[in-house]
C-alpha cells in the first residue's frame, strides 16, 4: 500500500538518532527460490523440493501451525514496493529500516530453511544453501549485515561439518538453532555442535520457533496463534534449563548462547529457581558445577524483542537492573509484525551509558565485531 | 484553529487515502465512501505509521457464536501489532480512555469559501480541508 505525502516531514529528530545501534534479529527471505536458493541447492534436492516439499517434523502441516497475527507474520508496511516477501528486499530494507534506524549492525536470522525438517540429507543441503545465499545476496552487498550459519542440528555430525566449512568466512557472527528440538538440547546428541561453536569461537544463538514433534507449549497444543506466540519464553526457558543441568556450560566454559526472541523478564525467576534447586540436588545434578545464575552471568545474553510492557515502565527498568544491563541484545524482528521500534522500547529516562551498553555494546561484545 | 486545503475533492475519491504533513505533523487522511477521516499518522503505541494500515469493520460479540459486523471501513489496524482504532475519534478499541490517537476533523468545503487561502484554489471546485 503506498500513500502520497503533499510536503516533506519537519525532520523531527527519533531520540536514538545519535546513537549507531545493533539489530540482532533481523529476518531476510529469499525474492524467489530458483533465482536465490536454487544456484547453491544441487538439482537432486531441488527436484525433492518440487516433488515432496520441505516437511518439518510436524503432523500434517507444511509450516508454523498457527495463522500470524498479520499475513505472513509480517508488518503491513514491509512489502516491498517492487514486489516480493517482506524482508527480501534489500535496498527497501535499507530505507524502511536500516537507514531511518541508524542501524550499523544487524545480524540476519533465516526462518525458512532446512531446521526441523523431517528429512535429514535435503535439512542439511538446504541449510548449507541458505549459509552460501546470505553471503552472496546480503552480507556481500550491505557490510552492516552478517549472516548466520544455519545447521540441521538434529542430525550432529552434518552440523558440526556445516560450521567448519563456514567458520573461517567472517561475515558468519553465529551458529544458528531453533528453540523446540527433537529432545531438550542439552542431551548430548547435540553436544558435537556446541564444541565446534565453541571451538569457532562463535556464539550458540537460539530462536524461537522450529519442529520438534512435541506440542508446542509444556501443556500440550493451544488454542490460537498467541499461545503459541506466548510459549517461546517456556522453550527458552527448557532450552536454558536444559543447557545449565546438562553441565554444558561447565564443559565448554568458552561458550556464549544468545537466546533470541523470547523475551527476558522471565529471567530472574527462572535464575531464582535454579540457584535453589542446585543447592538441594547438587548431588544428582553433578555435571552442573557451578550456581546456575553465575553460569547465566557469565555464558548467557537474551535479544530483547517481543518486549514485555508492563503499564508501568519502570518495573521493566527494574527488571533489567536485576537481570544486569550487559545481558541484553537490542532486535527488531524486522520485518516481523511485533517489530519493536527502538527509539520506543525504553522510558527516556534511563541513563546514556546504559542504553549505549542495550543498544550497542552488548551485542559488539557478544560477536567481538566493530561497527563496519 | 487552522484549515489547510490538501487536495481538490475529485483528487481525493472515496477508498483512498493519503498522507499530509500539516504544521509538522504526519496526518493520515481516508476517504471511506465519501466521509472524510484524519488522524495523526503515528501510533501511539510504539508510534506505527497508521496510514499503512488495513481498514476493517467493528466485530462485537454478545455471546459465542453470536457476532455482528458493523461500522465496514471505520475501523483501522494498525499495521505493525495490530492495535484499533476508531477513525471518526482516534480512541483505541480496547482502551479507549487510555490509548487514542488524535483525530482531525476533515471536510469538503467550496473554492468560493476559501478563496483567502495562501494555496491558490479555483472557485468551481470543492477542496478537501483539514481542521488543526
Ligand atoms: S505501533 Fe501500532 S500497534 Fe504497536
Amino acid at each position: 500500500m503506498t500513500t502520497e505525502v503533499l510536503e516533506r516531514p519537519s525532520g523531527e529528530a527519533p531520540a536514538e538518532a545519535a546513537l549507531r545501534i545493533a539489530d540482532c534479529d533481523i529476518h531476510p527471505s529469499p525474492k524467489s527460490l530458483e533465482r536465490e536458493i536454487y544456484p547453491f541447492l544441487e538439482k537432486r534436492w531441488q527436484r525433492h523440493l518440487e516433488r515432496y516439499g520441505a516437511r518439518p517434523r510436524q503432523p500434517f502441516l507444511n509450516g508454523p501451525a498457527y495463522p500470524k497475527g498479520q499475513p505472513d507474520a509480517a508488518r503491513r508496511d514491509a512489502y516491498p514496493p517492487a514486489g516480493g516477501r517482506p524482508g527480501s528486499d534489500l535496498a527497501f530494507m535499507r530505507a524502511q529500516h536500516l537507514d531511518p534506524n541508524n542501524v550499523g549492525f544487524g545480524v540476519l536470522n533465516p526462518l525458512k530453511s532446512g531446521q526441523g525438517l523431517q528429512n535429514l540429507d535435503f535439512a542439511d543441503a538446504y541449510c548449507r544453501a541458505i549459509n552460501d545465499w546470505q553471503i552472496a545476496f546480503w552480507t556481500r552487498e550491505e557490510p552492516r549485515l552478517k549472516a548466520s550459519i544455519v545447521i540441521p542440528y538434529e542430525d550432529a555430525a552434518a552440523s558440526v561439518r556445516e560450521i567448519e566449512r563456514c567458520a573461517g568466512e567472517e561475515d558468519y557472527v553465529q551458529v544458528f538453532m531453533l528453540n523446540r528440538t527433537a529432545e531438550p538440547m542439552g542431551q548430548r546428541r547435540y553436544w558435537p555442535i556446541y564444541d565446534a561453536a565453541a571451538a569457532a569461537g562463535l556464539p550458540l544463538a537460539v530462536h524461537a520457533f522450529g519442529f520438534g514433534g512435541a506440542p508446542i507449549t509444556g501443556g500440550g497444543w493451544p488454542s490460537y496463534y498467541i499461545e503459541d506466540m506466548t510459549g517461546h519464553a517456556q522453550s527458552s526457558q527448557a532450552v536454558l534449563t536444559s543447557l545449565v543441568f546438562e553441565g554444558v556450560f561447565d564443559r565448554l566454559p568458552g561458550l556464549r548462547l544468545v537466546l533470541i526472541e523470547s523475551g527476558f523478564a522471565w529471567l530472574p525467576a527462572l535464575c531464582w529457581r535454579l540457584d535453589r534447586v542446585w543447592m538441594r540436588m547438587r548431588d544428582e545434578l553433578h555435571r552442573c558445577k557451578r550456581r546456575p545464575s553465575e553460569i547465566v552471568r557469565e555464558q548467557v545474553f537474551l535479544t530483547t524483542q517481543p518486549m514485555e510492557e508492563p503499564g508501568r515502565p519502570r518495573q521493566l527498568v527494574e527488571c533489567i537492573d536485576w537481570i544486569g544491563w550487559d545481558r541484553l541484545l537490542f532486535a527488531t524482528d524486522y520485518p516481523h509484525w511485533d517489530f519493536d521500534q527502538p527509539d520506543r522500547v525504553l522510558p527516556s529516562w534511563v541513563d546514556a551509558e546504559k542504553r549505549r551498553a542495550f543498544f550497542t555494546d552488548n551485542a559488539l561484545r557478544v560477536y567481538g565485531r566493530q561497527m563496519p | 484553529m487552522t484549515r489547510h486545503v490538501v487536495a481538490p475533492v475529485s483528487e481525493f475519491p472515496p477508498g483512498t487515502r493519503r498522507c499530509v504533513v500539516l504544521e509538522g505533523r504526519r496526518i493520515a487522511l481516508f476517504n471511506v465512501g465519501g466521509r472524510y477521516f484524519g488522524l495523526l499518522d503515528r501510533c501511539p503505541h510504539q508510534g506505527g505509521p497508521l496510514s499503512e494500515g488495513v481498514l476493517t469493520g467493528l466485530v462485537e460479540a454478545g455471546a459465542p457464536g453470536d457476532y455482528s459486523f458493523s461500522r465496514p471501513g471505520e475501523i483501522l489496524r494498525c499495521p505493525w501489532h495490530g492495535w484499533e482504532f476508531d477513525l471518526a475519534t482516534g480512541r483505541s478499541r480496547f482502551d479507549p480512555r487510555r490509548h487514542r490517537t488524535r483525530a482531525f476533523r476533515v471536510s469538503a468545503a467550496p473554492g468560493e469559501e476559501l478563496r483567502a487561502e495562501t494555496v491558490p484554489v479555483r472557485v468551481e471546485e470543492n477542496y478537501v480541508v483539514v481542521e488543526t
